[in-house]
């Protein structure tokens, strides 16, 4: 995969919101999220898939940066290394889409996480856990919708870090539960954006406007 | 996967799809008997094939190369637990049970697709675990047979990634093969940690640091990994917390077709 030019990817980002508009088609059917226009704009084309994943990487930088602010009881020094470097990759996602983006990219979200317990191990594993897993399952079923292959060729990069994240996790949870969300076929699960959203809703304070993510 | 949806959308951009497919009812009869067969995601394809006279030889090339890759890693798992003295713990065991278990429902998934899609199923090749002598202890060595799973592991996954953007042709398609990469990479982690843990290196993490690999032998499985660049943005430096280390580390790079068959043929006999 030959590396984008930055001007390039803007213009390509560009270039894929003018296909989309006839990509479309494929959000005019039925509603399966009710959104009505308000929050921010994700923007079209491959410009709003690229939004979607920073959003949820912000929320996954946002996650790590608190868990080694405030440690859980009981942190090994392994753990801590390695959820450092966990929240690292998170940062480095982030700031890379923040960057490509540019001026396309989405504000700064609000997060909440009033809903975990960061001074638990079991709780911020587990929440730990639904990121990664949410994540592997949002990029293995938003690559279909990229236009640009050399977005598909970055997504592919980050989403195998997500699921190697993921499967260190479960392991802390529960170990050799590395790869427990494969189905019989051997297959990861792959979300809708809607899917996605709705799963990450909770943690998000930002309302974010999803109408023009494909569908 | 809503289906009615799908047929609606194929039918606006394409109205006359009906009339080269029989009737819409008939479609979906089709489509339901091939669902019972349980070829789901590629059932799809074969139809779009029957529409539009093609299914790229390039995507069937791409499934045929990753059942090639399939095949050396399920016959792998499928030998080394045959080998249960081998294993020091019974976690061990479980995890080659587990992931051997994935790479055999993995050829299954791609011959299924690739019989789907009116193409021919690649012969699984005779493999040499050893690569000519080079392991000549990976089933009487737990540290070999580690070093062994982890290439192929890694292999895996840059594999996948690299054939990604041939797959763009066919939406089904290119999501199962998402879907067998990212299993591909939790494998990879979890033998990663093993090797950490048993080798006591901590420079082995669940993620490839650079191009690092403390098996020489395995370096072409890394070469490429050092990259800090990704669309002309400098990852490294890019926030305080990231140095070269953790740039290199969350993007996993892709490898060619040419690269991973070059590795693949060191385990497979002429």
């Amino acid at each position: 995969m030959p590396d984008v030019h930055r001007r390039t990817f803007l213009k390509y980002a560009g270039m894929g919101a003018a296909v989309l508009s006839a990509g479309s088609v494929i959000s005019s059917c039925s509603d399966d999220y009710a959104n009505d226009g308000a929050g921010i704009s994700l923007g079209s084309g491959d410009t709003a898939v690229l939004n979607y994943a920073y959003a949820l990487e912000q929320l996954e930088a946002a996650f790590y940066t608190q868990v080694i602010l405030t440690p859980y009881a009981g942190i090994s020094d392994e753990e801590m290394s390695l959820l450092t470097d966990i929240r690292n990759h998170e940062i480095a996602h982030r700031e890379f889409f923040r960057k490509a983006l540019s001026t396309a990219a989405i504000q700064d979200l609000q997060v909440d996480f009033s809903s975990i317990d960061f001074s638990k191990r079991d709780k911020v594993l587990a929440a730990a856990s639904t990121f990664e897993d949410l994540g592997v399952a949002a990029y293995n079923g938003a690559g279909k919708y990229i236009k640009t292959p050399a977005y598909l060729g970055l997504a592919g990069k980050i989403v195998s870090v997500e699921a190697r994240h993921a499967a260190y996790i479960h392991d802390l949870v529960s170990p050799g539960s590395f790869s427990s969300t494969a189905d019989s076929s051997g297959l990861d699960p792959a979300k809708t954006p809607a899917d996605v959203f709705a799963a990450a809703s909770v943690f998000i304070k930002t309302q974010i406007n999803t109408n023009t993510l494909p569908k | 996967m809503d289906l009615q949806n799908i047929f609606s959308e194929i039918e606006k951009k394409d109205p006359e799809i009906y009339d080269r497919l029989d009737t819409r009812r008939n479609v979906m009869k089709q489509f339901g008997r091939v669902l019972a067969l349980s070829a789901v995601p590629f059932a799809l394809g074969g139809m779009f094939k029957k529409a539009y006279g093609r299914t790229p030889a390039d995507v069937l090339a791409v499934l045929n190369f990753a059942l090639t890759l399939e095949y050396l890693e399920a016959a792998f798992y499928a030998e080394a637990i045959t080998h249960t003295s081998l294993f020091p713990t019974e976690a061990a065991l479980q995890a080659f049970t587990t992931i051997g278990n994935h790479e055999t429902a993995h050829v299954a998934f791609l011959k299924t697709a690739i019989t789907g899609a009116s193409g021919t199923p690649v012969d699984k090749p005779t493999f040499d675990f050893t690569a000519g002598g080079t392991f000549s202890d990976v089933f009487t060595n737990y540290g070999t047979l580690l070093k062994v799973a982890q290439a192929f592991e890694d292999t895996g996954v840059r594999a996948y990634k690299g054939q990604a953007a041939v797959l763009m042709e066919n939406s089904t398609v290119l999501t199962a093969a998402l879907q067998i990469h990212s299993v591909e990479a939790r494998h990879a982690a979890h033998i990663r940690s093993m090797r950490r843990a048993t080798t006591g290196n901590t420079k082995i993490k669940p993620w490839i640091t650079g191009k690092y690999t403390d098996v020489p032998e395995t370096q072409p499985v890394y070469n490429g990994e050092e990259n800090e660049v990704q669309a002309d943005i400098t990852v490294t430096g890019i926030a305080t917390q990231v140095t070269q280390d953790a740039a290199t580390e969350s993007f996993d790079e892709p490898l060619s077709k040419a690269d991973v068959l070059d590795i693949a043929h060191l385990f497979i006999v002429p």
